[in-house]
C-alpha cells in the first residue's frame, strides 16, 4: 500500500530545500562583486536580482517551514532531487536576463548543463558574453562538481544531522573522512588546492600563447574549473580549439584526468599512499578502457584517414577520447566534424568512452569505474565456479582503497545502476530518433547529455525541438543523481497523488 | 539616317549593359566570401583551396613569434587564421562584452586539419585587410533592470527584518 506523504515531509522537504537555496543565493552574489569590479554594471544588476529573487524564495521556505526534525532517507533523497531543479531555475534567472539566452527554457537548460557538469550549451553569440556571466556559467560547474548539498554542508548548514542522506542523495555514497561535514570539507580543500595551481599553470600557459594578462588567468580559472568538475563550457566558442596550444592541450588533460579520480584516491595520495594509485579497481579499469577505446578510436580514425599524419591523428583521437572518457566535453574540433569526418567505427569507440565515465565519488558522470570493474570480478567470479571443482569455494576479491570481498549486493547495486545508464542512454536516442534525427547521432547527443560529457556532434542548438531539450534537462538531471534520489521523488509524487 | 540613330542607340544599350555586367559580377564576386559554416559542413571540399573569408576578430589577437593567431567570428562561427604578425599590425578592437572587433577580410589556404599545427582547422592568410573598423560599446545601464534589483533587495531585507521581529515576539511569548 502506498502511503499518502504527510505535512511532516512536506515540512522537513521545505526546510532543507530552503537551506540549499538560501546557499545557492550568497554563491550568485560572488559574480556580482566580480561584476562590480571589472565594471561590467547591467551583469552586476543581473546578479543582484537573481541573488534576491533565489535568497527571498530560500529564506521563505526556511521560515515557512521551519522545522528542528531529522531528515529521513526518502526525505533527504526527495530533497536532494528538488535542490538539483531548483539550482537550475534558480542559476537560469541572471543567465537569462543577459539577453544571450533566447528562452528561459534555454537558459535553464545551460544552467542544468552547468550544474550538471555536462557542457552542452545554447548560448548565443558566446563571444560578447560578459565576463561576469562567463564566470557564472564556469562556478556553476565548480559547485555542481563538487555538489550543490556539499557546498551547503560546507559553508552555510551548522551541525545537521541528515547530512549524510543528502550526502548519499547527491551520488556520494564513499565518506572520506567519518563525519560527511568534514568530508565535504576535505573535497573543497582538494578542489580550491587544484584550482590555485591549474588556474596558475593555464594562466601562464595562456600569456605564453599571447594571450593579455587579465584574460589570460581568467580563463585559466574558468577552463580550470571546467576540466577539474569534467565540466566542458569555455568562455569562447572555438572552445580548446581557441587556444591553439599543445602545453594549454597537455595541462587541460591532466586536469581532466584529476577530475576523473576518487576524491577518496585522492586522499590517500596526499597522505603519501602513492601506491593507491597502481592498486586501485578503479585506475585499472580506467587505464584498461581508456586504451580498449582509443585502440577502436583509432583503428576508425584510421580506416578512413581522416588524419593522414600519425601525431595529427593520436592529437586529436586521444584529445577528443580523454575529454569524453572524463565526461568533460572539451573539443580540439568543431561539432560537426564529428559526424562529417569521423567514421562509424570511430564515433562508436567514443560512444563507448562516453558511456562509462570515471571513478565513484569524483566530479564525473556516467557507470563510472568502480561498477565496470565489479561487474568483471563478477564475471570472473562466475567463470572461476564454473572452472573449478564443484566442491572448490571461490572468493573473489579486489583492491579499492582496502581489500574488500565481493558480495552479491555490490554486484546487484552496480548492474542496477549500469542498468538504469543504458536504459536512459537509449530512452534518449530513441526521442532524438522521433524528433527526426538520425540513430548514430541521436546515441552520440544522448549519451553524452545522459553520462554528463557535454561533448556535441551539432544537434544542441537552440533550434532543436523543446521536447528534445526538456529531455536532455532530464537525462542531465537524472545521470549527474545516479538515479536513486530521482527515483525517489518520482515514488513521492505518485503516493501524494495516488497514495492513502 | 534613322537605322544609323537606332544602330548608335543599340550600341549604348549594349555597352551600358555590358559595364552593369562587368562591375555586377566583379562586385557580387567580391561578396562572395565563404561563410564558416559552409567550410566546416565541407571541410573535406575545400581543403588546401584558396578562400575568401571575413568576419569579426574576437577575443585575443595571440602573437606567437613572427606569426599571430586571429580568430574571426562571422556570426555563424568561428575560425582560425594565422597570419604574419605584420598583417595583424593594422588590428586596433577586438570583440568583447565591452565592443565589437575589427571585421576582416582575408584570403588564404584553407586547411581542414593542418599538419603544420596539430591537426587544427584553420586558414592560413595571404592577404589580411580590415574591412570595417570595430568600437568600443559603451554600457548603457538599463533603467528596467535597475529599478527591479533595488526594489527586490529592498523586498528581501524588509521580509528579513519582519522575520526577525516575529522571532523575537514569539521568544517572549
Amino acid at each position: 500500500m502506498l502511503i499518502k506523504p504527510t505535512a511532516e515531509d512536506i515540512q522537513n522537504i521545505g526546510f532543507y530545500l530552503g537551506k540549499i537555496i538560501v546557499g545557492l543565493g550568497f554563491i550568485m552574489f560572488l559574480p556580482m562583486v566580480f561584476a562590480v569590479t571589472v565594471q561590467e554594471w547591467n551583469p552586476a544588476f543581473d546578479f543582484l536580482i537573481g541573488g534576491s529573487v533565489t535568497l527571498f524564495t530560500g529564506f521563505s521556505l526556511t521560515k515557512l517551514c521551519e522545522t528542528t526534525r531529522d531528515l529521513n532517507w526518502m526525505q533527504g533523497m526527495v530533497m536532494v532531487s528538488l535542490a538539483w531543479l531548483a539550482a537550475m531555475f534558480f542559476g537560469a534567472i541572471p543567465l537569462y536576463l543577459s539577453g544571450h539566452w533566447n528562452s528561459f527554457l534555454d537558459a535553464s537548460f545551460e544552467s542544468m548543463s552547468g550544474f550538471a557538469t555536462t557542457g552542452l550549451t545554447l548560448v548565443q553569440d558566446l563571444d560578447h558574453l560578459s565576463y561576469t556571466h562567463n564566470l557564472w556559467r564556469h562556478l556553476i560547474m565548480f559547485v555542481g562538481g563538487q555538489g550543490i548539498v556539499i557546498v551547503a554542508l560546507s559553508f552555510f548548514v551548522k551541525g545537521l544531522a541528515g547530512a549524510f542522506k543528502m550526502y548519499v542523495g547527491e551520488a556520494r555514497d564513499e565518506r572520506i573522512l567519518p563525519n560527511v561535514i568534514h568530508t565535504s570539507r576535505f573535497i573543497w580543500m582538494v578542489s580550491i588546492v587544484y584550482l590555485i595551481l591549474g588556474t596558475f599553470a593555464l594562466g601562464i600557459t595562456g600569456v605564453s600563447s599571447g594571450m593579455g594578462l587579465f584574460r589570460a588567468f581568467f580563463h585559466g580559472a574558468c577552463v580550470f574549473m571546467a576540466a577539474f568538475d569534467t565540466g566542458g563550457f569555455t568562455p569562447q566558442t572555438q572552445n580548446i580549439l581557441y587556444y591553439h596550444s599543445l602545453s594549454f592541450e597537455i595541462i587541460t588533460i591532466i586536469i581532466m584526468i584529476l577530475g576523473s579520480l576518487n576524491f577518496k584516491l585522492h586522499y590517500y595520495v596526499w597522505m603519501g599512499k602513492r601506491r593507491e594509485i597502481f592498486r586501485n579497481i578503479e585506475t585499472r579499469t580506467l587505464f584498461f578502457t581508456i586504451l580498449a577505446t582509443l585502440f577502436i578510436t583509432l583503428i576508425g580514425l584510421n580506416q578512413l584517414n581522416t588524419y593522414p599524419q600519425t601525431m595529427v591523428l593520436f592529437r586529436k583521437g586521444f584529445y577528443q577520447l580523454i575529454s569524453g572518457h572524463t565526461g568533460t566535453g572539451f573539443q580540439t574540433i568543431y561539432a560537426n566534424q564529428f559526424v562529417d569526418e569521423w567514421p562509424h567505427l570511430a564515433l562508436v569507440g567514443f560512444i563507448c568512452a562516453m558511456a562509462l565515465g570515471g571513478a565513484v565519488c569524483s566530479t564525473t558522470g556516467a557507470i563510472k569505474m568502480l561498477r565496470i570493474g565489479i561487474i568483471f570480478q563478477a564475471l570472473k567470479q562466475d567463470l572461476k565456479i564454473i572452472m573449478l571443482p564443484e566442491r572448490s569455494v571461490v572468493m573473489q576479491k579486489f583492491h579499492h582503497i582496502k581489500d574488500v570481498f565481493l558480495e552479491d549486493k555490490q554486484v546487484r547495486s552496480a548492474l542496477l545502476i549500469t542498468l538504469s545508464y543504458l536504459v536512459l542512454y537509449c530512452a534518449g536516442s530513441v526521442i532524438g530518433m522521433l524528433c527526426g534525427y538520425p540513430f548514430l547521432e541521436s546515441l552520440f547527443e544522448s549519451t553524452s547529455a545522459a553520462a554528463n560529457v557535454g561533448l556535441s556532434c551539432g544537434i544542441t542548438d537552440t533550434a532543436m525541438p523543446s521536447v528534445l531539450k526538456i529531455t536532455y534537462i532530464i537525462e542531465m538531471w537524472a545521470g549527474r543523481l545516479e538515479f536513486m534520489s530521482v527515483f525517489t521523488l518520482i515514488g513521492f509524487l505518485f503516493a501524494a497523488l495516488r497514495g492513502k | 539616317m534613322q537605322n544609323k540613330a537606332y544602330n548608335f542607340s543599340k550600341a549604348v544599350w549594349f555597352t551600358f549593359g555590358l559595364c552593369v555586367y562587368i562591375f555586377l559580377g566583379e562586385f557580387l564576386c567580391a561578396a562572395q566570401s565563404i561563410v564558416s559554416s559552409e567550410l566546416i559542413d565541407n571541410a573535406k571540399k575545400y581543403d588546401g583551396q584558396v578562400v575568401d573569408f571575413e568576419g569579426e576578430v574576437i577575443g585575443d589577437v595571440m602573437h606567437r613569434g613572427r606569426h599571430v593567431w586571429l580568430n574571426l567570428n562571422d556570426g555563424r562561427n568561428a575560425v582560425s587564421v594565422w597570419a604574419e604578425g605584420e598583417d595583424a599590425r593594422d588590428i586596433q578592437f577586438s570583440g568583447s562584452y565591452k565592443g565589437r572587433g575589427d571585421w576582416l577580410v582575408i584570403k588564404g589556404i584553407f586547411h581542414r586539419a593542418c599538419a603544420e599545427h596539430g591537426g587544427d582547422l584553420d586558414i592560413h592568410a595571404q592577404s589580411v585587410s580590415v574591412h570595417k573598423r570595430g568600437k568600443p560599446i559603451p554600457e548603457i545601464l538599463d533603467p528596467v533592470k535597475q529599478r527591479t534589483g533595488i526594489m527586490s533587495v529592498m523586498i528581501l531585507v524588509a521580509v528579513w527584518v519582519l522575520s526577525r521581529f516575529v522571532d523575537k515576539k514569539r521568544k517572549q511569548i
